[in-house]
């Protein structure tokens, strides 16, 4: 008798177990998303709040404004380069079946400056600035360099963060306004020497169509892809986690979450000044 | 000399989730006093130290320095109160994009707005002072042996003429003729600044020669604290298994009872 009400038990138990498990599971996911928001909104405000408090670090912010700035160049340039290429050619496989050639142009225009250029600057930006903020950060507190800052009475967050944060809130920006100029101008080599187009009636067509609201857009886009690649890349550099394995998880953390948080806000932005 | 001691902790304690790494560690260092603290891996020789550096915050307790409270201080107060550490670390943490001499002079420049010129003439004396000469000053820490990078950790750690200097594991990693020389080097640099020294570290050599007084860590608690000259009649069966270095007794007891 006893046996059987035991069994019972039991077998209610089982059937629990496997809803009960899960609930756990998501539970224990959501408490771990939050607590990771919050350390990253915590991590963000001290960042922040050393930027704007002296010392200043201004060769330090050169050297970033360097290495992000202007080492970036080259490779955001060719990725500029050539979309404004391919752009032209594939609209212009689309647009010839309605007889609408003249408006790849304005197409290319506005999709370099409103998006394209922004976002993938923002992404090989990512892959190339925010792996190596990572891993330098990453390697500086695995072999306890961030600790022995401290211990020199120098604050790593205005030491490391900051002008690495300045620095890529600020040049994302410029390498954008170039990749602008450079994307159209692929985009207007494949129009005149590919596909035959007037030099003249598509210079005029890509300046009546373009608007300043459509730069400067793309500009705001590219200083809060900036501010989000450097800041991920400390983020995750900072909190590196022991040996060469935790440098490299630091690494890849940085660059796929600073890639999604990218194409998040890209939509969100464009949600903010187009519609 | 003064009552106070250079540096006091009370009570502390710190937990990482489940995991009690400090279980209340009470230790006292008068001035001018050099302290080794021995023990095995994981015994929270390091917490403990980073806890006094501010590295890491106590869950409970209190670290006096000088009598002060140090824990929970503001911002400015920790600037303050770490002017007066220098420390040499396990791997010496120099900055691997910097040449040796920017390396010693960091903290002077950064840390005490002192200007290149001289930072630079102090870091070159200091060189000196543990057996570098000037022709290493332009070098980077990846062109040097380890025991080089070890004198130069040393060199930074003095290089502001510390009150309290602290070891992490000073001789990890090198021969024993160059242990022994960086043993010396530590006596020399503490003795001529009048520092008060805290070390950790496993070997016993180094302990012996460094030491005014040991301490043993073992599972986050103070179990023994007397001068060097006790450690071989410490009555203490935890500190014998120790530092005769063997496998049987109360240590590897308690480890496979926890097992």
């Amino acid at each position: 008798m006893v046996s059987d009400v035991k069994q019972d038990q039991a077998a209610k138990r089982s059937l629990l177990d496997g809803p009960l498990d899960f609930m756990e599971r998501i539970g224990h996911t959501i408490m771990t998303f939050l607590s990771a928001i919050g350390r990253l909104s915590m991590f963000m405000l001290e960042s922040v709040s050393h930027i704007f408090r002296p010392p200043f670090f201004p060769k330090l912010m050169v050297r970033q404004f360097m290495d992000i700035g202007y080492y970036s160049l080259p490779v955001v340039g060719m990725t500029a380069l050539f979309t404004g290429m391919v752009l032209a050619l594939q609209s212009y496989t689309g647009f010839a079946r309605f007889n609408a050639e003249s408006a790849i142009a304005g197409v290319v225009v506005l999709s370099v400056t409103r998006e394209l250029a922004p976002v993938l600057a923002g992404l090989m930006v990512a892959g190339r600035v925010g792996a190596s903020i990572a891993a330098e950060i990453g390697t500086m507190r695995v072999t306890e360099q961030i600790d022995a800052l401290v211990t020199l009475s120098v604050n790593p967050f205005k030491y490391l963060i900051a002008p690495r944060v300045i620095a890529g809130t600020l040049t994302l920006p410029l390498l954008v306004l170039m990749g602008d100029v450079i994307g159209v101008y692929g985009g207007y080599i494949v129009s005149i020497h590919k596909l035959g187009f007037n030099p003249a009636s598509y210079l005029t067509q890509t300046w009546n169509i373009l608007e300043h609201m459509d730069v400067i857009s793309g500009l705001v886009k590219a200083a809060a892809f900036g501010f989000i690649v450097s800041m991920m890349g400390c983020y995750h550099g900072f909190n590196s986690q022991r040996g060469a394995q935790g440098v490299g998880a630091a690494t890849t953390n940085a660059v796929v979450s600073s890639s999604i948080l990218i194409l998040i806000f890209n939509y969100i932005l464009t949600q903010v000044f187009f519609s | 000399m003064s009552d106070t001691a250079k540096l006091e902790l009370k009570g502390v304690k710190k937990s990482f989730g489940p995991k009690k790494v400090l279980q209340g560690i009470n230790l006292k260092i008068n001035p001018g006093k050099s302290l080794v603290i021995i023990g095995g891996s994981g015994t929270g020789k390091s917490v403990m130290l980073k806890c006094v550096l501010g590295l890491i915050k106590p869950d409970e307790g209190s670290i006096l320095i000088d009598g002060k409270e140090s824990v929970g201080v503001s911002p400015n107060e920790r600037d303050e109160i770490m002017r007066k550490f220098g420390m040499l670390f396990q791997g010496a943490a120099l900055f691997d994009s910097m040449r040796v001499w920017e390396n010693v002079a960091f903290g002077l420049i950064q840390g005490r707005g002192i200007d290149r010129r001289t930072a630079y003439d102090t870091a070159v004396e200091k060189l000196q002072s543990v057996g570098l000469d000037e022709s290493v000053a332009q070098l980077f820490p990846a062109e040097l042996s380890g025991g080089m990078q070890k004198r130069v950790g040393l060199a930074r750690a003095v290089a502001a003429n510390p009150e309290i200097i602290f070891f992490d594991e000073p001789t990890t990693g090198l021969d024993p003729i160059m242990a022994d020389v960086i043993n010396n080097l530590i006596v020399k640099s503490v003795k001529q600044l009048g520092a008060t020294a805290l070390s950790i570290t496993h070997d016993l050599a180094s302990a012996r020669k460094i030491a005014d007084d040991v301490a043993m860590i073992y599972q986050g608690k103070i179990i023994w604290q007397g001068p060097v000259s006790s450690l071989d009649k410490s009555g203490n069966e935890y500190v014998d298994q120790f530092i005769h270095g063997r496998a049987e007794g109360p240590i590897t007891d308690d480890v496979k009872a926890r097992a």
